[in-house]
């Protein structure tokens, strides 16, 4: 149960090319949840839409922790994790437009983000309904003797969820290869943390699972993948699970209706000058990264997504008949 | 050659059949494993199969519903034991919300081979919140195949067909069935999800009823033959899908439906089948179908009590007897 010294934002043990490329993630994304946003509010998302603007170096440390062939479950924040573990910008955009060549032919939406040929294996709407869905991945790896990892992202609120219990409980006494990453991004729809949960740090639960627990801070990228590639090694290893927290923040409201006025005045101001996309550039170039390198990363990233945006609108909505499709194989 | 075995058996038997055949099979659940499972039928799998095929769960319901997503989606072909049927109320997000729409949410990404298997129905004594027919609670769920075998061979065939198939299957066993004895082959056969069972013939009323109330259903008949009624009893087998087919084909030919369920009559199985024919067999009808069910209260414990809620040999006969009477006033 530690907390980690302050933030460097960088990986010591990583090229610095490979960072880059963390960095180019994290911006594609950035500007992917821009889009929505915008999309939304011209009424061509339908429902609801959750982002995780300041979150992406959760998500994108922790993917890039894993291999393409271990698997990923998310929630309904979700379009961050999902686009980290490697699915196309083109083909979420479509999901999320509900278009025929989306992600899940339009029938999951913004919501449910699927990519199981990247091991994306879903986002879940029900709140903490993955937590023991990844059991029975990770119980796969485990019974047909591969060394696969199944990771699992979940919110602050999840922990106070019947099935968090559960989850943690079966995956460690069954020792599965499970990364539980919690993104404590300090409120719970719009309710803040403490008046929720009793205690401060969520990574304490996990000793109630006899596993490891540790809290991190989720905007250094170079900390959240040095976590969390410990945690999915001892995974592997056969030596169980982990529960790591991570401590981020959200830029918006819990969903697109939500303005969060509920935020004491200067929190966010606050958690903007710790963006983890600007503490990763910073870093980058104290490093030695030169400062152009990013800002062309920055602009080739813009113009992936609107690239990305473009082709996806060009798409055909799914034919009627599809809707009848897929409820049994 | 052929066998007589016990309901019970023939559950035994279609799992160390199914983990024989194909290596990705694996059981898990409450007291499954070393128990050998609250009503021992799972009993001699660790033993034979070991503990990495055969698993105790905690008491955890959702977990264990997870379980069965998560290694069905990633290529295993798990049965999950829910000891009583009524605890689906516990995890039933995982069956409902999960499991049922994981395929078509996902555009068709995922198959789900899962097989969950839930001790069901009443006349055991144990009282409301363990002897629910909870197939009924499930049948607004697209998504979910549920099955309610009567005999030892469609236990055994049916479970055999549930674990092969490639969509999630709700395999309800009848608790009071347990002991029941039928007759099967020395290699028991496989019995198709989806297929009625004509299982008596006949040509004045057709009685629809699985379970528990289709052996109730074939002794009303048995015992109205004696009058010179001549009923047609089918067993659907399964709900999702249902036959309607057939039961259809078999109303035309009577002209009489009366179906009997052991649950009340709202959001029943039997309420949809009713529905379903008068929209499509109103012609043929020459009398209002009936549903010879449970009342609308919870299973009651008392003996007495729990009798007159599950409907008798003697009820289902009287409704034959009522319905064949229709516009005939004695």
């Amino acid at each position: 149960m530690s907390t980690k010294p302050p933030a460097t934002g960088v990986a010591a043990d990583i090229p610095l090319e490979e960072q880059l490329d963390w960095l180019r993630s994290m911006q594609e994304i950035r500007f992917f949840e821009e889009e929505c946003h915008r999309l939304f509010a011209r009424g061509l998302v339908r429902g609801s839409t959750h982002l995780a603007q300041g979150q992406e170096a959760v998500n994108v440390g922790a993917c890039r922790a894993l291999r393409v062939t271990d698997t990923m479950a998310c929630t309904y924040r979700g379009h961050a994790a999902v686009l980290a573990k490697g699915a196309p910008l083109d083909r979420a955009f479509g999901e999320i437009l509900g278009k025929a060549e989306g992600l899940c032919g339009g029938k999951g939406g913004s919501m449910h983000l699927t990519d199981m040929s990247v091991g994306a294996i879903g986002s879940f709407a029900i709140i903490g309904a993955h937590l023991p869905i990844v059991l029975g991945t990770a119980l796969t790896e485990q019974y047909e003797g591969r060394d696969g990892v199944s990771l699992c992202f979940f919110g602050d609120g999840s922990t106070n969820i019947g099935a968090f219990h559960e989850a943690l409980n079966m995956a460690s006494i069954w020792k599965l290869p499970v990364v539980y990453v919690c993104e404590n991004n300090l409120y719970g729809e719009y309710s803040p943390l403490a008046t929720t949960t009793p205690i401060e740090r969520l990574a304490d639960r996990a000793a109630s699972y006899g596993m490891p627990g540790v809290t991190i801070d989720g905007n250094d990228i170079g900390v959240v993948h040095e976590t969390i590639a410990s945690a999915v090694a001892r995974a592997r290893a056969g030596e169980g699970p982990t529960l790591v927290e991570a401590l981020t923040y959200r830029h918006k409201g819990h969903s697109r209706s939500d303005p969060a006025a509920y935020r004491p005045e200067g929190e966010l101001e606050a958690w903007m000058e710790r963006d983890p996309i600007v503490l990763h550039e910073r870093a980058l170039i104290e490093a030695g990264v030169e400062q152009s390198r990013c800002e062309a990363i920055r602009t080739q990233a813009e113009a992936d997504v609107t690239a990305a945006l473009e082709r996806a609108m060009s798409w055909a909505e799914p034919s009627p008949e599809s809707r009848l499709e897929h409820v049994f194989a | 050659m052929s066998q007589t075995i016990t309901y019970k058996q023939a559950i035994t038997m279609a799992m160390a059949d199914a983990m024989e055949e194909d290596e990705r099979v694996l059981l898990f659940g409450e007291d499954v494993a070393v128990a050998g499972g609250a009503f021992k039928l799972s009993e001699g799998l660790l033993e034979r199969f070991g503990p990495r095929r055969v698993r105790d769960t905690p008491i955890s319901e959702q977990a264990i519903i997870g379980t069965a997503i998560g290694s069905a989606l990633s290529g295993l072909r798990p049965i999950a034991e829910i000891m009583f049927a009524d605890f689906a109320g516990v995890c039933f997000d995982g069956i409902a919300n999960e499991m049922a729409k994981y395929r078509y949410m996902t555009g068709g990404q995922v198959t789900m081979p899962a097989t969950i298997r839930l001790g069901n129905g009443a006349g055991t004594g144990f009282a409301a919140q363990h002897s629910q027919a909870v197939e009924n609670w499930f049948l607004n769920v697209p998504g979910l195949k549920i099955v309610v075998p009567g005999t030892p061979a469609d236990a055994y065939g049916l479970l055999r067909s549930a674990i092969r198939d490639p969509d999630p299957v709700l395999f309800f066993e009848h608790k009071h069935l347990f002991g029941t004895k039928g007759e099967v082959e020395d290699a028991p056969a496989l019995v198709e999800i989806g297929r009625a069972e004509v299982v008596r013939p006949g040509t004045d009323v057709t009685l629809v009823a699985t379970q528990l109330m289709r052996l109730r259903a074939v002794a009303a008949a048995e015992a109205l033959s004696a009058e010179g009624i001549s009923v047609e009893v089918i067993d659907p087998r399964s709900l999702v899908p249902l036959d309607v087919a057939t039961i259809g084909e078999s109303l035309d030919r009577t002209n009489h439906l009366v179906v009997a369920q052991e649950s009340s009559h709202d959001g029943s199985w039997g309420a949809t089948l009713v529905a379903r024919l008068m929209a499509t067999h109103f012609e043929s009808l020459d009398s209002p179908p009936l549903l010879v069910g449970g009342d609308d209260t919870p299973i009651p414990y008392a003996g007495p009590l729990e009798e007159l809620w599950i409907p008798s040999v003697d009820r289902i006969a009287d409704g034959v007897r009522r319905t064949l009477a229709y516009g005939h006033p004695a």
